[in-house]
């Protein structure tokens, strides 16, 4: 058998824009940074040389207008992925995105299409703070006409960003930094991973995780010792927050018959609460618990190491909640506590962004 | 431009049979600049507009029929009833789309001039716009990249005096001259009177030759006045927020009246051809209403249509 490759998240995306960009000479990749050195985390990585300046391009820090000019190009067949080192700073572009990018093919009664990628990427810890950590995905969510895609895994990394790439729709697309220097096995060829389509991690029967992006690491960090605890976890990594096909999701509730969603995003008013009102209104006489959710607390993001230590939950919280709706006892003290200091990936990561 | 008029006023009178259900806002008394722009424009060319786009599309060549089917919310309509007056569109001549919001087709004019650009500056793209517009975020961030890329791109700025009922007194400080500002930006910039159809022939001309030989954006500036209300059929001269003189004072300069005397007093044309044109213009926008009236509704399951491609 030949060797598994495994490659990070980061190199996941490189390959994939390199792929996108060989397989159709109409693929573009621009926005701020993309052929500065240092490459939006080394993920537009050689582009420029390898496909030049026309198709590959810094632009004006002018988000708003950036994302109308690949609304433009979209027009006459170009696919656009437009890259964005901090979600936060693509809020400028809101008009563009929602009263164009979404609703073109919808006013216009179908006659043209926007098939535009936006690569957000979500920061965490080190002091990101409010306006540098925010994960909006329930606002573009909201929005019809808009997907929405956020992986977890670099082979899903790629196998979705080309996927959008190719999608005749505007699409965001979600990336949490700390899964940037995370790895799995990728293959080298192309092939495209479905949006919408959820995906079973990891098979169990007592209750269900719905992990969205960086949760789907923390949930599979519970697994171990919830197993010790004879706690059998169904792990779903929703890959898309919108449009989702729910088939895999509730057949999963309708055998184990509890569920807690894990979102990266605030308490309120998001995707957590989408998801629990869709599957509680539907499967509700399969459910054996009321079900659950684990959030960030709905307060901005603060920023000193102090003020930060409670706020991002990990896999110690979902033990703890999973065995509370099982009506497990454990004591917090038994649960393994972090190995690095809570506000960075690992202890290689020294910053700055 | 008579194709314009005539096709505005309909609207204007017809409106209140209360079948155009959507905000309609009319451009009349405007007509040069439409017409003059298209006359430099070639089919391939570009063109994107805003929520005062009717003579944009009609000068552009957009087909009527469909124009008055769109405004009644027809199937027939040229965004087949999904758009309305706000949102127009005629890929046939190449306009690509009219949007709502203020400064929100500028930006899109300006992709389409990139794309002009990497497929060897084959087309010009053309970006209508209001003198509101150059008071947003969006305009300074487009006017930029176009300059910066060197993209072959043609603003068309309308300076019509009013945000709705916000005069320019609020808006902008005393004595801006926005062609001035654009220029400290680094853009060819020209500006005329709008409501002379001549002079605005030869603006649009020049601009678009330095658009070509220069493969650079170049701006026009064009000083107009709407006759009738922000949006609606009717005049609002009485509201308070303009004067019934200033609106007289625009009329003598309707740019119709004046071309026709132009003609016909250099003999260029005698006024019963241009009569005999000008009755050909109104039962074609006839033909149109009866188009739109007699074409159907789109059914209500169509409303989940078209919301992913």
């Amino acid at each position: 058998m030949p060797k598994k490759r495994i490659i990070k998240f980061n190199e996941a995306i490189n390959e994939a824009m390199v792929t996108a960009m060989n397989l159709n000479k109409k693929v573009l990749c621009f926005g701020l940074g993309v052929d500065d050195p240092k490459r939006i985390f080394n993920t537009t990585k050689n582009l420029k040389e390898k496909f030049g300046s026309d198709r590959v391009f810094d632009t004006p820090t002018s988000e708003n207008a950036m994302t109308g000019v690949g609304i433009g190009m979209s027009l006459k067949g170009y696919y656009p992925v437009m890259v964005h080192q901090r979600l936060d700073f693509f809020l400028l572009a809101m008009d563009q995105l929602v009263n164009s990018a979404a609703k073109w093919h919808y006013m216009f009664g179908g006659q043209q299409n926007i098939p535009i990628t936006i690569r957000l990427i979500v920061g965490r810890g080190w002091g990101q703070g409010p306006t540098h950590s925010q994960s909006l995905h329930s606002w573009f969510a909201h929005i019809p006409g808009l997907k929405v895609v956020m992986p977890s895994s670099a082979r899903d990394a790629k196998g979705l960003l080309l996927s959008s790439i190719f999608d005749k729709n505007p699409v965001i697309f979600i990336e949490h930094r700390w899964l940037h220097n995370t790895t799995s096995e990728v293959p080298v060829k192309k092939y495209l991973t479905p949006i919408s389509k959820p995906k079973i991690i990891k098979k169990g029967s007592d209750i269900t995780l719905i992990c969205i992006s960086y949760m789907t690491i923390e949930a599979i960090r519970a697994v171990d010792f919830l197993e010790k605890e004879n706690v059998s976890v169904e792990i779903i990594d929703l890959r898309t927050i919108s449009p989702i096909n729910y088939s895999i999701i509730n057949n999963s509730i309708k055998k184990t018959g509890r569920f807690l969603v894990l979102d990266i995003g605030n308490e309120k008013y998001g995707v957590a609460s989408e998801i629990i009102s869709t599957i509680t209104i539907k499967l509700y006489k399969y459910l054996k618990n009321p079900p659950n959710k684990i959030t960030l607390p709905h307060i901005p993001t603060p920023t000193s190491f102090g003020l930060t230590k409670d706020f991002y939950p990990t896999y110690r919280d979902i033990i703890f909640e999973v065995l509370k709706m099982l009506k497990k006892k454990t004591l917090k003290n038994k649960i393994p506590v972090l190995k690095n200091l809570h506000d960075v990936p690992g202890n290689w990561f020294t910053g700055p962004f | 431009m008579v194709l314009i008029r005539v096709v505005e006023e309909m609207i204007a009178n017809k409106y209140r049979e209360n079948k155009m259900r959507c905000p309609t806002h009319l451009c009349t008394g405007q007509e040069a600049i439409s017409s003059a722009v298209s006359a430099n424009l070639k089919i391939q060319d570009t063109v994107v507009s805003t929520h005062r786009s009717h003579g944009h599309y009609l000068g552009k060549g957009g087909n009527v029929d469909k124009m008055i089917a769109e405004i009644y919310g027809k199937s027939s309509g040229c965004s087949k009833g999904y758009g309305g007056s706000m949102h127009l569109i005629d890929l046939n001549v190449n306009f690509m789309g009219s949007t709502a919001i203020v400064g929100n087709s500028m930006p899109i004019g300006i992709g389409l001039g990139l794309s002009s650009k990497l497929e060897n500056y084959n087309n010009i793209s053309c970006v209508y716009f209001g003198e509101g517009c150059t008071e947003e975020g969006i305009f300074h961030e487009s006017v930029n990249f176009a300059i910066t890329k060197k993209l072959p791109v043609l603003f068309v700025c309308e300076n019509n005096l009013y945000s709705v009922y916000s005069g320019l007194n609020v808006r902008q400080p005393k004595n801006r001259k926005i062609h001035k500002m654009v220029e400290g930006m680094g853009i060819k910039s020209f500006n005329g009177d709008g409501n002379n159809v001549i002079d605005v022939y030869k603006l649009t001309n020049k601009a678009v030759k330095y658009i070509k030989q220069n493969n650079k954006p170049a701006f026009l500036e064009f000083k107009t006045y709407r006759w009738r209300e922000h949006c609606g059929p009717n005049y609002d001269n009485d509201i308070g927020y303009r004067t019934e003189k200033e609106y007289l004072d625009w009329k003598k300069k309707d740019p119709i009246k004046n071309y026709i005397k132009f003609l016909t007093n250099k003999n260029i044309f005698k006024l019963e051809y241009l009569k005999r044109i000008d009755k050909s213009i109104i039962s074609k926008s006839i033909k149109a209403f009866n188009f739109a009236e007699k074409s159907k509704f789109p059914s209500k399951n169509d409303a989940t249509k078209n919301v992913y491609a």
